[in-house]
């Protein structure tokens, strides 16, 4: 039997263990680079936003992070951790809610929460304690039984946020949580998420559109533009290097040069096409 | 803003992460038992689907083997009636129906996200596909039970004794594996729903007829008889009609073949698996 452990790489970040480390990460899409040698570092405890336009490289980013895809070139460390060497152990440190909607609708809430915690061996004697809890946490105990299909957008994000929270994650990855919701919905997803962050100390990145979700919610900002990072800091930071009354709004505009959407990434169509079938479901 | 809070009580890193071939083993029968559960309850939730799926082989069994047992054109071993010589081909090929077109499920779960997710968790590509492959393989022993109850029905004579339909069981889990497997890796190539369900219906009846599911092998033309032999199939069938109507069969031959395609064909999936993610 092994523990967890560091992987004593010998480009370790300097200071206390990060994290997040990534260090010059670099992906292609064919002859498209997505993200370009890109540096970033969170610290244990923040919530950190990743903000850009369309195309900027931010899923990319973040599905390189959960090991959804290796790097074609630097190294990304999740509390030490290496995802290209040890992805398994870095799975077993994330909860990660992508920007689909990704709940079974099959299924009822508590067996997709169930599930995951199969997937996470989460031990028998455990599990249905645990299950309860991801559930009781995020409010849906009244509504486990139901299928998921007859849940609104804002319970489903809850399930989902319950899914990922069930194998006790140290780093929750959330891509574009509160897309498509309604603003009631929105301030309800993000009364849990900082419910989660406050109770269990998690660190959580995040990435979103939303300015005044990133203002609000974000202790550290990166802003991404067609596979950069243009700016990082903290939310107030950013603000005033650019001048007395300025807001995120214009902070982004800055940094990505005002347009939403000028890369021309192979995934833009299909970035866009994925936040339309969110939003047609969420209805 | 929110303020940082303390460090995080760490509690997935202080979990001992087990490893060693044991724990592999364990691992890999936790996740088979773990998505062969996801597809029950997708089965308890929604019954219609094993009703829908209960017409062809009833058509198959009622039409088609009530006719050719009336004109007596298909010459069957040891003068066994024909539908009950059909009857374990029936089987086979209501496994395969369901089997064939699991490809598009994945390629949903992929579209819907839930694909993204599985393998954000700990579980090797080849587990998650293995997993699959014998939720497939649940769903095809139920959909044969249904066929076995029919042609009980119909008056065909098919074993009773348990242990035979349990390895009847193990022989529709394996063959569905594989043929499920095969649609899974097609779905890492195809990418697109629209385009798994052509290549399926193209593959469908030629695995079908090109198999001893309806016919004798020795009736055959001399080429057929050919294909006979590369048909995961025939295998299949071979191996029911042994068990169920108590036919010759080299069963050793016919687990070997299925164990080996089905292994194969996890590995061909689970290679594509990322590709199909990405697509």
């Amino acid at each position: 039997m092994t523990v967890l452990a560091p992987d004593g790489g010998t480009a370790a970040p300097p200071g206390p263990m990060a994290a997040v480390s990534c260090e010059q990460i670099t992906y292609t899409f064919g002859t498209h680079t997505a993200v370009d040698h890109v540096d970033l570092r969170i610290e244990p405890g923040e919530t950190f936003g990743l903000l850009g336009p369309n195309g900027a490289g931010k899923t990319t980013t973040i599905r390189m992070l959960v090991t959804l895809l290796k790097p074609v070139d630097g190294r990304i460390t999740v509390f030490g951790v290496n995802t290209a060497t040890q992805p398994m152990l870095v799975r077993r440190m994330i909860g990660y809610v992508p920007q689909l909607l990704s709940a079974d609708g099959t299924l009822t809430g508590w067996e997709n929460v169930q599930l995951f915690a199969r997937l996470f061996d989460v031990p028998r004697k455990q599990r249905a304690g645990r299950v309860d809890g991801a559930l009781a946490a995020m409010g849906l105990t009244d509504a486990a039984h139901r299928r998921a299909a007859t849940y609104s957008g804002g319970m489903i994000r809850r399930l989902e946020l319950a899914q990922a929270l069930v194998n006790a994650p140290r780093l929750l990855v959330l891509d574009e949580p509160t897309v498509g919701l309604d603003p009631i919905a929105r301030t309800d997803v993000w009364d849990y998420i900082t419910k989660l962050r406050d109770e269990f100390g998690m660190t959580v990145l995040m990435t979103t559109h939303y300015m005044d979700e990133a203002d609000a919610y974000c202790d550290q900002l990166a802003l991404m533009h067609l596979g950069h990072i243009r700016a990082t800091g903290t939310p107030a930071d950013l603000k005033a290097a650019l001048g007395e009354h300025v807001t995120l709004d214009e902070v982004f505009r800055h940094y990505t040069g005002g347009t939403l959407d000028e890369s021309g990434e192979k995934g833009g169509i299909r970035n866009v096409r994925r936040t339309r079938s969110t939003a047609r479901r969420l209805g | 803003m929110s303020a940082a809070p303390a460090a995080p009580p760490a509690a997935s890193a202080s979990i001992p992460v087990p490893g060693g071939p044991i724990f592999e083993l364990k691992s890999l029968a936790s996740r088979i038992v773990t998505l062969c559960w996801v597809e029950v309850c997708k089965v308890r939730h929604d019954r219609s689907e094993l009703y829908t799926r209960a017409i062809q082989p009833a058509l198959w069994l009622l039409i088609y083997g009530e006719t050719f047992t009336r004109i007596h054109a298909i010459p069957t071993p040891h003068g066994i009636p024909y539908l009950a010589y059909l009857a374990p081909g029936i089987i086979g090929q209501s496994a395969l129906f369901v089997a064939i077109f699991y490809g598009i499920q994945i390629i949903w779960e992929r579209d819907a996200g839930v694909l993204t997710k599985l393998m954000v968790t700990p579980t090797p590509r080849s587990a998650l596909i293995t997993g699959k492959a014998f939720a497939a393989g649940l769903r095809s022993v139920i959909q044969a039970a249904v066929v076995v109850v029919l042609a009980a029905i119909l008056g065909v004579s098919l074993t009773d004794n348990p242990l035979k339909l349990i390895a009847t069981a193990f022989i529709v889990v394996l063959g569905s594996a594989f043929f499920s497997c095969l649609s899974m890796t097609i779905a890492g190539l195809a990418l697109r729903r629209d385009r798994l369900m052509g290549i399926g219906q193209a593959i469908t009846m030629p695995l079908f007829f090109s198999s001893s599911a309806l016919y004798p092998v020795k009736v055959m033309p001399g080429w057929l008889q050919v294909l006979t032999k590369f048909n995961p199939l025939s295998y299949e069938v071979d191996a029911l009609r042994g068990l169920l109507i108590g036919t010759p069969a080299d069963m050793t031959l016919d687990v070997i073949v299925l164990v080996c395609v089905t292994v194969a064909g996890i590995g061909a999936a689970a290679a594509l698996l990322p590709r199909l993610a990405k697509g």
